[in-house]
C-alpha cells in the first residue's frame, strides 16, 4: 500500500519481484544497486542462506526524483523463490502496490514458471487482490542461454493478459531498467486513478 | 485494486511526533522510531543519526510479519510485544492499533520495566491519533490531494 506523507513531502510505494527459484529476482536488484547513484538509493538488504539462496525476502529502496514537489521513492523486495518458502512470500505481498514476475526463460523451466505464476495469483487472492487489478509487468529472463523458449511462446501462456513484457538477461543488466520504468509508471497511473 | 493509500498529514505527524518525543523523555532510551506494517518510516525521533531507518522499518515490518505468521500457526492472533536483548543496546517492539509498529531502542540507563510502562501509555495516545488519521483518510481530506495532480508528463519526466 503506498504511503503518502504530506509532512515529508515524500509517496513511497512499494513493489515484489515475484517468480520461481534462480530465476533471477536477487540478481535484477543487485544490478538496479549497482547501476543507481548513491544518493538515490538506500542499503541493500539481502536475508539469504549460506548458499545465497533468498531465505527471507531482498529490500532494496531507491529514490526516483521529484513529482509536485514530493519525492518519489521505492521499495523494491523480492520473494524467496523456492517452493517451500510460500509462508514468507505471501508476508511480502502483503500492502503490494506493483509486481515484477521474473519467468526463466529456459525450457526446463517452463513448468516452474507456471507453478509460480499460479502461487503469485493464489496468494494475492488470499488477502483479497486480483491480479488483473494490480499493477504488473512480465520479464522474461536468461535470454542469454542456448536452450531457451521463443518469446511468443512464454507470452502465450504467462502474458494471457497483454501486460508490458520485456526481455531481459539480469547479470548484465539488459532489460532490468526497462523492467522497472514499467512497473513504476503503472504503478504511479494506478495511484493517480484512485486519487 | 490495491488498498487505497496511508496519508499523513501533518497535522497528525506533528501529533505523532509530539507522542514518540515524549515517549522518548519519559522512558530514557536512545531512540523511538514508528513504522507502518507495510515497511514505511512514519517519523522517528532521538540518537538516529548513525542508524539507518528506511533498513530498520523495512526489517521490523518483517519481523512483525513473520512473528505474527508464527502466532497464527500456534493459534494465536498475534505477538504484540517482541524485545531483543542486545550486549549493548535492546529493542522493544510493539503493535499499535494493529496498523503501525512502534520502536524503542535502550541501553542501560532505562530498563525493560520502564519502558513496557510509557511504551503503553503512548500507545493508547497513538491510537487516538491513527484514529482519527484513518477518519480523515475514509473522508477524503479536503486538503491538497497530489495524487490528482500527477500528469502523464510528470511520470515520464522521472525517467529522464
Amino acid at each position: 500500500m503506498s504511503f503518502i506523507n504530506y509532512s515529508a513531502r515524500e509517496i513511497n510505494c512499494k513493489i515484489v519481484y515475484y517468480g520461481p527459484g534462480l530465476c533471477g529476482k536477487t540478481t535484477n536488484l543487485q544490478l538496479i544497486y549497482k547501476k543507481t547513484r548513491p544518493e538515490s538509493k538506500g542499503k541493500m538488504i539481502t536475508l539469504a542462506t549460506e548458499t545465497e539462496r533468498t531465505l527471507f525476502f531482498d529490500f532494496l529502496p531507491i529514490a526516483l526524483g521529484d513529482i509536485k514537489g514530493f519525492k518519489t521513492r521505492f521499495h523494491l523486495y523480492t520473494v524467496p523463490g523456492q517452493i517451500f518458502y510460500d509462508a514468507s512470500r505471501k508476508l511480502i505481498l502483503k500492502g503490494v502496490d506493483g509486481i515484477v514476475f521474473v519467468a526463466d526463460s529456459q525450457v526446463e523451466r517452463m513448468d516452474a514458471n507456471i507453478e509460480s505464476f499460479d502461487n503469485m495469483k493464489t496468494n494475492l487472492e488470499e488477502q483479497g487482490y486480483k491480479l488483473d487489478q494490480i499493477p504488473y509487468v512480465i520479464q522474461y529472463n536468461k535470454r542469454d542461454l542456448a536452450d531457451v523458449l521463443p518469446v511468443p511462446e512464454l507470452k502465450k501462456v504467462l502474458n494471457t493478459n497483454g501486460v508490458p513484457d520485456f526481455e531481459a538477461v539480469a547479470y548484465d543488466g539488459t532489460g532490468v531498467f526497462e523492467t522497472l520504468k514499467a512497473v513504476v509508471k503503472l504503478v504511479l497511473i494506478e495511484l493517480k486513478k484512485g486519487a | 485494486m490495491p488498498q487505497s493509500p496511508f496519508v499523513l498529514y501533518d497535522e497528525e505527524y506533528q501529533e505523532i511526533t509530539g507522542v514518540i518525543e515524549k515517549l522518548l523523555r519519559e522512558s530514557n532510551s536512545k531512540c523511538v522510531y514508528l513504522v507502518d506494517k507495510d515497511g514505511q518510516l512514519i517519523s522517528a525521533t532521538g540518537e538516529t543519526k548513525d542508524i539507518d531507518a528506511t533498513s530498520l522499518a523495512s526489517l521490523t515490518a518483517g519481523n512483525i510479519a513473520a512473528t505474527g505468521g508464527l502466532a497464527k500457526i500456534i493459534g494465536e492472533k498475534e505477538f504484540s510485544i517482541l524485545f531483543h536483548e542486545g550486549e549493548r543496546d535492546n529493542l522493544h517492539i510493539s503493535v499499535v492499533g494493529q496498523r503501525v509498529i512502534l520502536v524503542v531502542i535502550f541501553d542501560k540507563r532505562s530498563s525493560l520495566g520502564l519502558v513496557r510502562l510509557r511504551v503503553k501509555k503512548a500507545s493508547e495516545d497513538l491510537g487516538k491519533s491513527l484514529q482519527k488519521l484513518l477518519a480523515k483518510m475514509a473522508a477524503g481530506a479536503e486538503q491538497e490531494n497530489v495524487l490528482k495532480e500527477i500528469t502523464d508528463d510528470d511520470i515520464e519526466r522521472l525517467f529522464h
